[in-house]
């Protein structure tokens, strides 16, 4: 019996991606992430061995994740050996009873957060509203979202899908600040109460872009300054790491620190780069005088025993991928009803919150390829979707499977292609009855379950004569 | 020079005058093809449904009908791709029909690939006078690497007017069976493709895959629109 271990609202996949591609505001703000792969293929360009380094990071993960056991004990040793404490969490309802134990041990009030996709994935933030603790989202995008009650839409840029005017209105409601029309004044509002919060607030909490095994370092990369703050002013630091954010060594990440800033935003190197190696020392002048990691499994290491599925956990969470997909650019990602939206999303929320309750993802693809082709670590998106699928076919991990009718209709179908004359009477069949349906040569309505292409779009009409039937004539 | 034509599904029943302009066009380069007259599917929509088994019967079918054939040609970037990267992944763990896919594989190629590529020919003698797009196919583009030999043949075509498509390699939404399954999707992103073309100018959007240029043509033709569609087979055998 497949363990859920994430919340997803994937069974409404098709109610809210027909709300989606109808949603104007929408439409236009997924345009802005075409921005993001611009930048990425011209500072790719760049670069003298950018296709040599996304071999060797793939290298790199391949490596780690095939020997996670040996480097995730040397991660815990050196940031013991520094000062730090590793927390094991195999589930996220384990993760949030350690961070929640924590906050009660030292009377922490208010919690100042960093953007951390593995916080959303368990749901985190609830849990700690619920035991009455603030927590504040500190990166501007998550901070919009969390004033919205909406989870993010995106693994990068996670108000994407909301328009300046909804940003205004949002802070005119809920921060008593009307008016607002520019940007600049609206993050100037907002910096200054974070602000309070990053002064006042006991404990900071992050994820962890990498976990570095050789020296104990936990890696966080941003562009607001917001994690800078969140892990240098409360007294308490924690980070939770998912355990596939290994890389053995800072040679290693260095390879890493050259594409993920280039995949993901385009830019060369993010503003700030925070190299975190177990807590505060004696003598020293930076950073929380407790430093905790807790580090995650969640269904992640049933991830690794699988070999067809074990490359997802390569991801770097950059978000290329979303941006590039044809299907995310049109339905952005809430439709998909996971905090992990688009092609990589469609891959792990199966593998995390089961495929009965998010069976429409791995389908929700053309297969274009595009995921692939840009994906700094060369994640092979599309064939692990067609993998996804055939698990759904064949009713693997307890799946209900398709339905009977398309069970059997693919049956007879398949029956009918390996019989060349029966193959042939079902087109020439309809060939020849579909004269007194066609309207200018073509069909405007289909029936059944095909209905749904002329919802929009015109069909061919058969061709009056077959080509095999028109080679006949040749010979 | 012996070619067996997989003339796919689609243009045998839809749009078989693409399979005589392929015919025509290597029999004009001095290749000499035939037609297998058994041959029905690939295999490829059972395939990215998910069934495997009904994919792997469908394409021992299909490996026992051209197997002793020098060059199978396909006028298209999926179906090709189906046969040449599918088939030995369908037979991963049975080594005897693997190594006969493969074997298969490395004799099968698509339309304008193998005219470029193995027959050597760019300027087919064609002539069209017209402002002619290509929509580069996903398929053909990402899992053949077919980048450029669609344009080098378009090129030389007496009287064309080459113009620019905005994304040309970007997905048209078709998708095999996701068009009728997500039809507001593929339906959303067909609307960005039809943008484009008519940005172009173009009069003709050609490409090498007929299922991307009905999804286009069905939408040029909803909404009345001046373009048309034409499979790049087509295209070169125009004199």
């Amino acid at each position: 019996m497949l363990l859920t271990l994430m919340h997803v609202n994937s069974e409404s996949f098709i109610q809210d991606s027909t709300v989606a591609v109808q949603n104007k505001t929408l439409q236009t703000r997924l345009r802005v992430l075409t921005g993001f792969t611009t930048k990425r293929n011209l500072l790719f360009a760049e670069l003298p061995d950018g296709e040599a380094l996304r071999d060797r990071a793939r290298e790199i993960k391949e490596e780690t994740i095939g020997n996670l056991d040996s480097y995730l004990t040397q991660l815990e040793e050196n940031v013991v050996r520094l000062g730090g404490t590793v927390h094991w969490a195999r589930t996220g309802k384990e993760a949030r009873a350690i961070v929640l134990e924590l906050a009660r041990r030292n009377n922490v009030k208010r919690v100042v957060k960093a953007k951390s996709m593995v916080t959303e994935e368990i749901e985190l933030n609830e849990a700690l509203e619920q035991a009455g603790i603030e927590a504040v989202e500190t990166d501007l995008g998550e901070y919009i979202v969390q004033l919205a009650h909406e989870k993010p839409s995106h693994i990068l840029a996670p108000a994407v899908h909301k328009s300046k005017r909804d940003i205004s209105e949002l802070f005119a409601d809920k921060l008593g600040v009307a008016n607002l029309k520019e940007a600049e004044e609206m993050t100037v509002v907002a910096r200054k109460r974070l602000r309070e919060k990053f002064l006042t607030a006991d404990m900071g909490i992050t994820g962890a872009n990498f976990g570095v095994a050789e020296t104990g370092t936990i890696v966080l990369v941003e562009n607001e300054g917001n994690i800078r703050l969140s892990t240098s002013l409360p007294r308490i630091h924690v980070a939770l790491m998912g355990i596939e954010k290994l890389v053995p060594s800072l040679d290693d990440l260095a390879v890493f620190l050259k594409i993920l800033a280039r995949s993901a935003s385009g830019q060369k190197m993010s503003s700030y780069v925070s190299l975190i190696t177990g807590a505060r020392r004696a003598g020293e002048a930076d950073g929380a005088d407790e430093f905790h990691l807790i580090i995650l499994d969640n269904g992640r290491s049933r991830i690794l025993a699988d070999e067809e599925m074990r490359e997802s956990l390569y991801c770097l969470r950059c978000g290329a991928c979303l941006n590039v997909c044809p299907v995310y650019q049109k339905i952005g990602g809430h439709a998909y009803g996971s905090v992990y939206s688009g092609p990589i999303g469609s891959i792990i929320t199966p593998a995390f919150a089961g495929l009965e309750k998010s069976k429409d993802l791995p389908f929700a693809s053309t297969l274009c390829g595009a995921c692939r082709e840009i994906c700094p670590v060369r994640i092979d998106i599309p064939r692990i979707l067609l993998k996804l699928r055939s698990d759904w076919a064949e009713g693997k991990h307890d799946n209900a499977g398709p339905p009977l009718l398309e069970k059997v209709a693919i049956k007879l179908w398949a029956f009918a292609m390996r019989h060349r004359i029966i193959y042939n009477l079902v087109f020439r069949v309809p060939a020849f009855l579909q004269g007194p349906l066609l309207e200018d040569g073509k069909l405007k309505r289909l029936p059944f379950a095909l209905g749904g292409w002329t919802q929009n779009r015109d069909f061919p009409a058969l061709a009056r004569r077959s080509f095999r039937s028109m080679w006949g004539d040749e010979k | 020079m012996k070619v067996s034509l997989f003339i796919t599904c689609l243009v045998d029943q839809l749009f078989p005058e693409v399979g005589m302009s392929v015919v025509s066009v290597l029999r004009g380069l001095g290749a000499e093809v035939d037609f297998p007259a058994d041959q029905t599917c690939c295999g490829q929509p059972a395939f990215n449904s998910g069934f495997s088994s009904e994919a792997r019967d469908l394409a021992k079918r299909f490996i026992a009908i051209f197997e002793n054939s020098e060059y199978v040609v396909a006028p298209s970037g999926s179906c090709t791709s189906m046969v040449r990267v599918f088939y030995p992944e369908l037979f991963r763990d049975d080594p005897d029909w693997h190594k006969r896919a493969e074997s298969l594989a490395s004799r099968t190629y698509e339309f304008t690939e193998f005219v470029v590529n193995v027959l050597g020919v760019e300027d087919v003698g064609a002539a069209y006078h017209g402002k002619v797009a290509l929509h580069q196919s996903c398929h053909l583009l990402r899992e053949l690497n077919v980048r450029t030999e669609p344009q080098r043949l378009l090129r030389s075509v007496k009287g064309i007017e080459l113009v620019e498509l905005e994304r040309a390699e970007a997905c048209c939404g078709f998708g095999g069976l996701f068009s009728i399954k997500y039809p507001h999707i593929s339906g959303s992103i067909l609307q960005d493709k039809l943008d484009s073309v008519e940005k172009s100018g173009a009069a003709v959007v050609v490409a090498s895959d007929v299922g991307c240029l009905m999804h286009i043509a069905g939408g040029l033709s909803r909404q009345a629109a001046a373009a048309t569609t034409m499979h790049i087979a087509e295209l070169l055998a125009k004199k």
